[in-house]
């Protein structure tokens, strides 16, 4: 069965999907390298060739390297963050914990709500006078916190926040991971009389290795992305305590409308992002591979 | 090590756990009851006791004065996110069953190069598309209109789409198109009569997934549309400005999240049958 007519069947199933997605997504990415070397901004529409002048400009724009290193900071604190917290939450309903499908459903919810929506939620609550975090440290005697209006305490809320709605994923892969792996190695460890701390550093976690690696490298690709959340909750503030690189590259490509500017920080952002992260995700899976041999 | 105590200690970890969980929205359900009274007043979180309950905020949502409609982003949101689910639950499961089963080959590119193009998207970062997509729809007229979000939200989603039915796919035994066609169906009609009324779970999960994500997007929809068309989370960000009504903040925000508290009880039972472990690796 290898007739034209059947090779016409095998791109009816593919092209509409890969046609689609091309069109949308590849034409506006070719589009904005095209861009990133013009001078389009709101007084000069169009694609006037200017060469490298954006990235020159880019190569000395000490802002935007700042914004970097911030965000490499957030993203990986909060991201090994949520990874203890999700396998410490994976393991706590895992069994013998009654009423425990109920804790997991509520030990997703967060994950599931918009970002932004629950953002402005927590801007409420993390205000310094009206809200319900200073006045529950308050009844305990520690003094109110400027969560928002301070650097450290902004870049602590904002990874409160990510933290907040994103361990939840880490908290069902590894809760996958833990339902799925097999029984004996447990009793082989129980007949050794290992007891639970023992049976988690042989065992247990030795096991998770691979979800966990995955885990890590899907929420570091979502997290390099953090942008939402700082928007509604600090907008980069105070001053630029917590402005990531997306943040800076909406300050400048579509708000002040420096269309071809942003484009070449874009870029920029994508090709070192894809670059850190093959390396990070590279990284991760020889270390669990030596891990496991 | 006492057994006890380590037991104590667990369902202590569990409790406190769900406290911060369940946190925001206590104190934005109470808050929702309030009027500015009692807000200004300082944190306070018993109605009656403490403040006197109000249904203004809720009111407010449904177009009373001084307040917003949000029936109307509620409607853009539902008719934007399940168009493009729709769109993107169709084409990515054809493609997905398609890479599943077929070999494809031009020049070096193969079955596992496509499946990673499909994938890689949600690696994007979606500052890095809002420039062109702004240019793109604005050169075709569709700046703040629905048409425009739901072509930008099937390239957000069909990735996922595509993602999980490969999967799927490939768990289903090839035995099964084997025996249609040889009873006389053409691949398509072993595909649209066999194979998928039993991928009805692949294509739920697959569906939901889908829905949260396009559901949850702030970014596109605040970049893209303006005053004609305006999805939920713009909606309850814009009440985030300037003056702070924060009882009809509140309350727009539990309305806007309650559809996905409900998925998580779907997603919760699919965990515990198993299919989630599938689809997810």
């Amino acid at each position: 069965m290898n007739g034209s007519w059947f090779r016409g069947y095998k791109l009816a199933f593919l092209l509409p999907a890969l046609l689609s997605l091309a069109a949308i997504v590849l034409f506006p990415l070719f589009f904005t390298i095209a861009v990133s070397f013009s001078g389009w901004d709101a007084v000069t529409p169009g694609l006037n060739w200017r060469g490298g002048a954006n990235y020159a400009a880019m190569a000395g724009d000490a802002r935007f390297w700042e914004a970097f290193g911030r965000l490499a900071f957030l993203a990986i604190a909060t991201v090994l963050l949520e990874y203890l917290l999700g396998l410490a939450l994976a393991l706590l309903v895992w069994r013998e914990v009654k009423l425990r499908r109920f804790f997991r459903v509520l030990f997703l919810v967060p994950m599931m709500t918009t970002p932004v929506v629950m953002s402005v939620l927590w801007r409420t609550i993390l205000h310094e006078s009206l809200g319900p975090v200073n006045d529950i440290l308050g009844h305990l005697g520690i003094p109110a916190v400027p969560w928002l209006t301070s650097s450290l305490p902004a870049v602590a809320s904002v990874m409160i926040v990510e933290i907040w709605q994103w361990t939840p994923f880490m908290f069902l892969l590894l809760l996958a991971g833990l339902l799925s792996l097999p029984r004996e190695p447990f009793l082989a460890a129980a007949i050794d009389g290992a007891g639970p701390v023992r049976t988690f550093f042989n065992v247990t976690w030795p096991m998770l290795l691979p979800v966990s690696a995955g885990a890590l490298i899907i929420r570091l690709i979502e997290a390099s992305k953090m942008l939402e959340t700082i928007y509604v909750l600090t907008s980069g503030g105070p001053g630029t305590a917590t402005e990531t690189s997306g943040y800076y590259i909406y300050i400048r490509g579509l708000r002040d409308f420096e269309i071809s500017y942003g484009a070449a920080l874009s870029i920029t952002y994508l090709v070192v992002m894809i670059v850190a992260l093959t390396i990070i995700a590279k990284l991760l899976v020889r270390a669990v591979k030596g891990k496991a041999a | 090590m006492n057994h006890r105590l380590f037991v104590l200690g667990k369902y202590a970890a569990i409790l406190l756990w769900s406290a911060f969980v369940v946190g925001p929205f206590l104190w934005a359900l109470t808050t929702s009851f309030k009027t500015a009274a009692g807000v200004t007043g300082g944190p306070t979180y018993l109605p009656w006791l403490q403040y006197e309950p109000s249904v203004d905020g809720w009111r407010k949502l449904f177009g009373a004065t001084g307040g917003i409609d949000i029936v109307r982003p509620y409607f853009d949101s539902i008719v934007v996110t399940t168009s493009a689910s729709v769109i993107s639950i169709v084409l990515g499961t054809l493609a997905a069953y398609g890479l599943s089963r077929f070999e494809y080959r031009a020049g070096f590119v193969k079955n596992a190069d496509l499946v990673f193009f499909f994938v890689s998207q949600r690696i994007m970062p979606p500052i890095v598309l809002s420039i062109p997509f702004f240019l793109m729809l604005q050169f075709l007229d569709l700046l703040d209109t629905r048409l425009g979000l739901i072509i930008v939200y099937v390239a957000l989603l069909l990735p996922i789409a595509v993602w999980i039915m490969v999967d799927f796919f490939n768990n289903v035994p090839r035995e099964i198109d084997e025996m249609a066609m040889l009873d006389g169906c053409t691949p398509f009609g072993a595909f649209a009569r066999v194979i998928l009324p039993n991928s009805l779970p692949g294509i739920i999960v697959a569906g939901l997934f889908c829905l949260i994500f396009g559901w949850n997007d702030f970014f596109f929809a605040f970049t893209l549309t303006f005053t004609q068309t305006q999805l939920l989370p713009v909606a309850v960000v814009a009440l985030n400005s300037s003056v702070t009504p924060w009882w009809s903040l509140s309350a727009s925000a539990l309305i806007s999240v309650a559809p996905l508290v409900v998925i998580a009880f779907f997603v919760e039972r699919l965990l515990s049958r198993g299919n989630l472990a599938g689809a997810i690796r």
